[in-house]
């Protein structure tokens, strides 16, 4: 199809529509490889609606996904895990009366080699413990032990197991929704160092937040959606938190070549109705 | 993402059992389990007796094993009201039909296939229209309790044949304790059970379905398939309950187990399994059935009133379930 300009993931015109209700209404998307791509915007904004058809939980009524230059239409968070983008989500998908290791191979896990494996199903269990310590060294999360409890973590290391999981399995894209919203100021920090640690080992991040320091402190570029659309892409180094909330709350509009203006018409539309 | 530092290892240590006794749910069954039998032998002259243990064994085998079936549905967060009504229609067919001049073997086959289509009707209820357990089991309770009277026609069938009686056959082992074929086939289907659940995915995945549905789901698990899978399972296992009940009386009688259902049950949750699912063993399971066995025969030798003896089951039911809450409100 068209040029893909170097991204790893990109969509184009993404609609979705619930009854009378437009979610996305020609939604755009890029996300280049190495990067963090933060998704910021309003609720209802249909943040939630893009990053759901983006890990395959939602089918778009039109429009399209490529991913790695290839054209690729999910129909459910398998096929997008098959592809190759591992999703975190907001509450973690983990379960909690499970060890770490189980939950880090939760419905992927590895079987003995030979008769034992074949015949009567028998796990390696020794083999995925180490692979979880390794993951979990490897990214710098500090835990007591493989064998505990999910139950038994803090909130911000369960954070850890599940994005753990998705930087061990994920070959092309992770994506993130609201990481830190549940956690502490010294967690969250954890998390964002995570998140770094998995950028730079070559793995790119869509990062979905409402917290704008977390934003500023993390992310290469910004995706501001507005209202179904993308409406602007912003960068922490040339743009301010106030621009970027200027965009998403729709006071400031961004012009095809990137300057930002205030927007009047904005107001007036309120008032029209 | 903290590591432990050394001023809070002596809390750690504490955590630590407590953490082994949570993850090995069958410790605390096991210690209940072994105070009832210190007591009982204490307090009476012939329960600590080798034929009176094997009895207490015996006694416990048909409720037992279906509440192996039923531990594995409770760990998904169900529930199966019908279990016990599936093992006596199961009885009745399998001695009727060897009645009828079936070899034993056939008949015993076609009503473990019996079991599992009921069962997996159950299952594909609860998955295909999603049903509640609750009403889904306690509907085919009714419909199968109905089915096994019709079928023979209120009367008791005798069983003669060899393979259907085969669970009765008792040995002596090191020339002196008495083992029925029922104890060890029960035996190998518990570690079968264990094995599958704590060594294989399926058995992780049993767990995580029901601990959480939703993330099982978004772990790539397919929760109908092993909903599915646990009641054909469970079914498998009804039948060889009703085999079990062959060898243990001589007659199929429809009124049979009328409570198995409640009985199995509370096996269950004596064993240390949360009706709340994702949390529990088929260990365990298998101790909650000599629990209420244990008690059963040591009240009974203490001269104590099977009504008194049913008192003190279901405070002991109560009892497990209110620590399971406890244990785990604590988190």
């Amino acid at each position: 199809m068209s040029e893909q300009n170097g991204t790893i993931l990109r969509a184009r015109g993404l609609v979705k529509r619930y009854g009378s209700v437009t979610a996305m209404d020609g939604a755009d998307f890029d996300l280049y490889p190495g990067e963090v791509l933060a998704v910021v915007g309003d609720n209802g904004a249909g943040k939630s609606t893009l990053i759901k058809t983006l890990s395959g939980a939602v089918l778009p009524d039109a429009g399209e996904v490529w991913l790695d230059g290839k054209r690729v239409r999910f129909h459910g968070p398998l096929d997008a895990r098959k592809a190759g983008i591992e999703t975190v989500y907001q509450d973690l998908a983990l379960a909690p009366a499970q060890d770490i290791a189980t939950n880090l191979f939760l419905g992927r896990e590895r079987r003995n080699p030979g008769i034992s494996g074949f015949l009567f199903r028998k796990l390696d269990s020794k083999r995925m413990r180490a692979e979880a310590q390794r993951v979990f060294d490897e990214l710098g999360i500090g835990i007591t032990s493989i064998q505990q409890r999910v139950e038994t973590l803090s909130g911000g290391q369960r954070q850890g197991v599940a994005v753990a999981r998705a930087a061990a399995f994920g070959t092309k894209v992770v994506i993130m929704d609201e990481p830190t919203a549940a956690l502490g100021v010294a967690e969250s920090a954890k998390v964002l160092e995570l998140i770094g640690r998995i950028r730079d080992r070559g793995l790119p991040v869509v990062l979905i937040s409402h917290n704008m320091p977390h934003v500023f402190e993390i992310a290469d570029r910004i995706h501001v959606h507005r209202l179904g659309r993308r409406v602007a892409v912003a960068a922490p180094a040339e743009h301010s938190m106030n621009q970027v909330v200027g965009l998403l709350t729709g006071a400031l509009v961004m012009g095809e070549d990137g300057a930002i203006t205030e927007a009047q018409h904005a107001v007036t539309a309120g008032l029209d109705q | 993402m903290t590591t432990n530092t050394a001023d809070n290892s002596k809390k750690y240590t504490r955590a630590q059992l407590g953490e082994y006794i949570l993850r090995t749910p069958a410790v605390g069954p096991a210690l209940a389990l072994l105070a009832a039998i210190l007591i009982f032998s204490l307090t009476t002259d012939t329960f600590l007796e080798l034929d009176n243990l094997s009895l207490v064994v015996a006694q416990s085998l048909v409720i037992g094993t279906i509440a192996l079936g039923q531990t594995l549905i409770i760990l998904t967060a169900g529930i199966d009201l019908s279990c016990a009504s599936i093992a006596v229609l199961a009885t009745l067919v399998m001695a009727d039909l060897a009645v009828g001049g079936m070899p034993g073997w056939v008949a015993l086959l076609l009503g473990i296939a019996l079991t599992s289509a009921i069962a997996a009707l159950n299952g594909a209820l609860i998955t295909a229209i999603r049903l509640p357990p609750f009403i889904v089991t306690l509907g085919m309770f009714t419909i199968v309790t109905a089915v096994a009277r019709i079928y023979s026609d209120g009367q008791s069938i005798p069983t003669t044949d060899g393979v259907l009686r085969w669970l009765s056959t008792q040995r002596y082992l090191f020339g002196g304790i008495p083992v029925t074929n029922g104890m060890t086939i029960a035996l190998i289907m518990v570690l079968g059970l264990a094995y599958a659940l704590a060594k294989t995915a399926w058995g992780k995945h049993v767990y995580a379905v029901g601990n959480d549905p939703e993330a099982a789901r978004l772990s790539g698990i397919s929760v109908r398939r092993t909903l599915l899978s646990v009641y054909i399972v469970a079914g498998v296992i009804y039948g060889i309950a009703a085999w079990q009940a062959l060898g243990r009386v001589p007659n199929a009688d429809p009124n049979a187990y009328q409570i198995g259902n409640l009985d199995a049950i509370t096996a269950v949750v004596l064993g240390g399994t949360s009706l709340f699912g994702g949390r529990g063993s088929v260990l365990g399971t298998m101790i909650g059935a000599l629990i209420v066995a244990t008690l059963r025969s040591g009240l009974t030798q203490a001269g104590i009133d099977d009504l008194y003896q049913d008192v003190a089951t279901g405070t002991l039911v109560i009892a497990a379930v209110a620590l399971d809450r406890l244990s785990r409100r604590k988190q």
